[in-house]
């Protein structure tokens, strides 16, 4: 017998008695208020996040003098130029060098502060860990209200990889204290800046 | 800010002494309030700097039963370690229950996890046949392991099959049970665990302690002890910083050289076929997303139906491991990436056995969150290595008996069965009657002790005969004497060399009412 | 209504005065007691061990005492729960069943059954730190625990309220298990002991004079730790000080 085998029938002859029906789950009303911009922010912030509001002629004033300091910067996105094409790179490794790495969310969560990506987005799954800062666009009308209200999204059935990111990397194995930059990416900005419109 | 800010690395004397980021933004939020998220604490506890010897864990005898009170009367006796630990996890406790309080829908949400996961069990072949197909359709390999040491036969011929030496991989309490990196070592395959804390504990070859915080008992001390010894770092500088990023500084080399990342799994989705991890580190990203080979190594009772259910327990679980909202990563694998291979490795070691206990089956819905160890008074002043087995604290006390009857015959006698456990589960396991249920298992299979079943033998033999309990405790003062003999046990006087002992009455309720209540005088 | 005594057997011999306050306190309702003289004990210290054949012939007795009554009170959280939720040893005849359902622990037979609004002669002028004893609490709904999001209850504070002069302090842990957990006291004496010790010094720090609680095991616990690190706490049972005991 192989162990699949083994292993299915071991769990039917042991199947528990009794009927156990799949509860319906039902929608929640959101723990949010109504203004889902400010609510992002804040939780964003709360989970050691950051949130760069876009300047009156630049969109990427909040995060330039982290781009300034950064020798490799890159880009996924069309609204910001860098100096890595990530559509160039062959493994993911090349891109550890990278410093300051830039992509769009497909969208936000306000009861969490979270922003998810999938492979699509971020082109190199590898450039939003690897890298040593990131800075994440967010459409503020792609902010959604809660978890749950995410997972009805079609995203986790199609994308190969997708990924809520809830501010930056972070650890507390040592004696509780807080240090971002565990392994991951050592800082987290979210700039709310609108889709560019096709 | 400057580019050597941002790069650390390139500086001289990457681990000595000198790493820490000069932009560290860890302690504080944009708006310059103190962060308490994730696994932050909300104050910070600072073991005093006195160098004090870190307890070790149970001793391990073969198949015999561990002593547990041992283990932890040894722990207890490092006052600095025994403080650091209780207060950390309970500080924990009560970041979990500010953010369930918080939530008006807490226990609805709680009832749902708990009929999800029960539903899932009750059809567990039918959603792992569907896992199956999804992954396949998807590219994934799926393979199937009886138990642990299948599972680490069936990694190795992945690795063997692509040339493959070294593994980075994120935490994983499956691979704990398996003993997966004892194993690969004897095969000459070098893993590196990614996750700070589960780092710390390979570095000095311990187990974790903790399912969510593995070194959560050594206090900075410890891991500057440890680091210095494995990683070459300054043996006085004792900085959580300093030692963290020396900590990511020295692992990065491994993850980008590494030809396989492996993970664990919080979720496997049925309809989508996705394996869904949670970090804080970003760790199981980089095991998934960096070396060529990717290796899920999956718990069958880790399924879920629908991505929609996600919408519950992911609102549950770290909520109720740390207080935090979400962990930072909520990661999900589905296909492997363009030029790589993806391998799910579904392990049942024990689980489709245990499906079949009536009492114990529900333990299966357990989704390792840890909030029942944060919460459990006895596990927080033990340690979790004092129960010498992979899972500690309450949801250890239930499952470990499952791997080993004799060996575990004892921890589920390391409970008051106070209940708290029970409470903070997010997926309502009622762990403190199971603990209940097992010690009659074990009583009635002659797993304890003969000298405390002979024991109770004598007190059910006293207490069911009035004239022989009148005898022996009739004269108040010679009650003390007999106490142990019914109340409490006590060969060696245990209550007495830690508490002082009860005054004997002048006489006893029944005497009093003897002498008061009946107009004869009871004759 | 007939109502049946039951007082355990450590109160029996080592707190004798909580079973004639909980006799005392009764009456003053204007009910009637009565105390089955053969009684022992609820077979708890061998349930709990794991030894239910053990615990057979005593859970036989405790039936054969307190059947026949309308509701048998008694002063622990911890008997009472072991009465209505593991006293299982023996064949669940209708008879075993009725006394299981009929067996309240004192405060809720107060609150729930009595519906007590007043207690006129109670009078305690200090400050009280509550133990919740964790049967009680969880095992038998004493109170909401403070690990569920559910509405705020509780029946030993709201009869303590009724008590003239007491000051209710609160703990920084207020439902930590104390460590006592019957033969656990024993078997893990340094884990248990620690746990009271800790407990203990919680109810120094929030300012009480007295630990009141509904579980004489707990008390006897914390009062042996407080003695051995020298805390000048005193520890009471709450059918004492619902007695108007003075002190």
């Amino acid at each position: 017998m192989s162990a699949r085998e083994a292993i299915f029938s071991a769990i039917r002859k042991n199947r528990p008695a009794g009927d156990f029906p799949l509860p319906e789950v039902p929608m929640f009303a959101p723990l949010v208020g109504d203004d889902l911009v400010a609510e992002f922010g804040e939780r964003l912030k709360r989970m050691g996040g950051r949130v760069a509001e876009p300047g009156t002629d630049d969109a990427f004033a909040g995060v330039r003098e982290r781009l300034a300091a950064a020798k490799i910067v890159a880009s996924a996105v069309p609204e910001l130029e860098g100096n890595l094409d990530l559509r160039a790179v062959a493994r993911p490794q090349e891109v550890n060098d990278v410093d300051v790495a830039v992509v769009r969310a497909v969208f936000g969560i306000a009861e969490t502060g979270s922003v998810l990506f999938t492979q699509d987005e971020l082109i190199v799954n590898a450039v939003a860990y690897l890298a040593q800062h990131l800075v994440v666009l967010l459409d503020p009308a792609d902010i959604l209200p809660n978890v749950q209200a995410a997972y009805r999204r079609p995203e986790f059935g199609e994308a190969a990889y997708a990924v809520l990111h809830t501010g930056p990397s972070a650890t507390a194995d040592i004696e509780g204290v807080l240090i971002h930059g565990a392994q991951g990416v050592r800082s987290l900005t979210v700039v709310l800046l609108p889709r560019a419109k096709p | 800010m400057s580019a050597e800010d941002l790069h650390p690395r390139e500086r001289e004397g990457v681990v000595n002494p000198e790493v820490r980021v000069a932009d560290d933004e860890s302690a504080r939020g944009q708006d310059g309030r103190r962060l308490d998220h994730a696994e932050g604490t909300s104050k910070p506890i600072k073991a005093p700097p006195v160098r004090e010897p870190q307890p070790r864990g149970a001793k391990i005898r073969g198949d015999r039963p561990i002593d547990q009170g041992e283990a932890a009367e040894r722990f207890l006796a490092a006052p600095l370690h025994a403080a650091a630990h209780d207060e950390r996890l309970w500080d924990l406790r009560k970041k979990r229950d500010a953010v369930a309080h918080g939530i008006p829908e807490w226990e609805e949400l709680r009832e749902l996890a708990s009929q999800i996961k029960t539903h899932t069990l009750a059809h567990l072949d039918q959603y792992l046949e569907q896992f199956e197909a999804a992954a396949k359709a998807n590219g994934v390999h799926v393979h199937w392991a009886r138990d642990g040491a299948e599972h680490n036969r069936i990694v190795l011929g992945i690795l063997r099959d692509h040339g493959a030496k070294t593994i980075v991989k994120s935490k994983s309490m499956l691979t704990e049970e398996c003993g997966f990196r004892h194993f690969m070592a004897g095969e000459g395959i070098e893993i590196v665990e990614t996750d700070l804390g589960e780092r710390i504990q390979q570095l000095d070859d311990e187990e974790p302690s903790h399912i969510v915080a593995p070194a959560v008992h050594k206090t900075r001390l410890d891991v500057a002890e440890v680091f210095a010894r494995t990683l070459g770092t300054d043996p006085d500088n004792d900085d959580a910083h300093y030692l963290a990023e020396s900590q990511r500084e020295t692992t990065r080399p491994h993850i980008l050289q590494a030809e396989a990342g492996m993970t664990g799994c919080n979720f496997a989705v049925a309809e989508t076929g996705t394996v869904v991890t949670c970090t804080n580190e970003g760790n199981a990203d980089l095991s998934g997303n960096v070396p060529k080979l990717q290796i899920h190594s999956i718990g069958i009772e880790k399924l879920i139906p629908r991505v929609e259910h996600l919408g519950v327990f992911i609102r549950l679980l770290s909520r109720s491991a740390l207080g935090s909202p979400i962990t930072q990563y909520t990661s999900h694998f589905r296909k492997p990436r363009t030029g790589t291979e993806m391998h799910y490795v579904l392990v049942d070691n024990g689980r489709a056995a245990r499906l079949g206990m009536e009492e114990f089956w529900t333990s299966l819905k357990c989704i390792r969150c840890g909030a029942c160890m944060n919460t459990c008074p006895v596990y927080r002043r033990s340690g979790g290595l004092s129960y010498g087995a992979t899972y500690a604290g309450p949801i250890g006390l239930i499952i470990d008996p499952t791997f080993n009857k004799r060996k575990y015959s004892t921890l589920p006698f390391s409970s008051t069965m106070n209940g708290s456990c029970t409470n903070v589960c997010p997926v309502k396991i009622n762990i403190h009657e199971q603990i209940f249920a097992w010690r009659k298992v074990l009583a009635e299979e002659h797993h304890i002790p003969m000298l405390k079943q002979g024991m109770m033998k004598a007190a059910g033999a006293v207490l069911s005969r009035p004239a022989a309990y009148r005898a022996a405790i009739g004269a108040a003062d010679s009650a003390l004497k007999v106490l142990p003999r019914f109340a409490v046990y006590n060969p060696l006087n245990t209550w007495g060399r830690k508490r002082e002992m009860p005054e004997a009455p002048r006489q006893s309720f029944h005497a009093w009412y003897k002498q008061n209540r009946m107009k004869d005088g009871g004759q | 209504m007939r109502i049946g005594l039951f007082v355990p057997c450590y109160v029996d011999a080592f707190e004798p005065e909580v079973g004639i306050a909980t006799l005392e306190l009764l009456e003053r309702f204007g009910l009637k007691v009565e105390y089955p003289f053969d009684q022992t004990c609820c077979g708890q210290p061998m349930t709990n061990t794991g030894c239910h054949q053990e615990a057979a012939a005593t859970e036989a007795l405790f039936v054969k005492n307190f059947s026949g009554f309308d509701y048998v009170v008694a002063p622990s959280g911890s008997c009472v729960h072991q009465v209505r939720e593991h006293l299982t040893a023996i064949p669940q005849t209708e008879e075993v069943r009725k006394v299981r359902a009929s067996t309240y622990e004192l405060v809720e037979f107060l609150h729930d059954v009595l519906k007590v609004d007043a207690l006129p002669w109670a009078r305690f002028p200090h400050k009280v730190a509550y133990h919740a004893n964790c049967n009680a609490l969880r095992g038998i709904g004493h109170a909401r625990p403070s690990e569920l999001n559910l509405p705020y209850f509780s029946k030993p504070l709201n009869l303590l309220q009724k008590v003239a002069g007491v000051e209710l302090v609160n703990l920084a842990r207020p439902d930590e298990c104390c460590g006592f957990g019957g033969t656990f006291s024993v078997f893990e004496p340094a884990v248990s002991a620690k746990m009271g010790y800790d407990k203990v010094a919680d109810q120094k720090r929030a300012g009480a004079d007295y630990v009141v609680s509904a579980d004489s095991s707990c008390l006897m616990h914390q009062k042996g730790c407080a003695e051995r690190l020298g805390l000048p706490l005193k520890y009471i049972h709450i059918a004492q000080v619902l007695n108007g005991a003075a002190a």
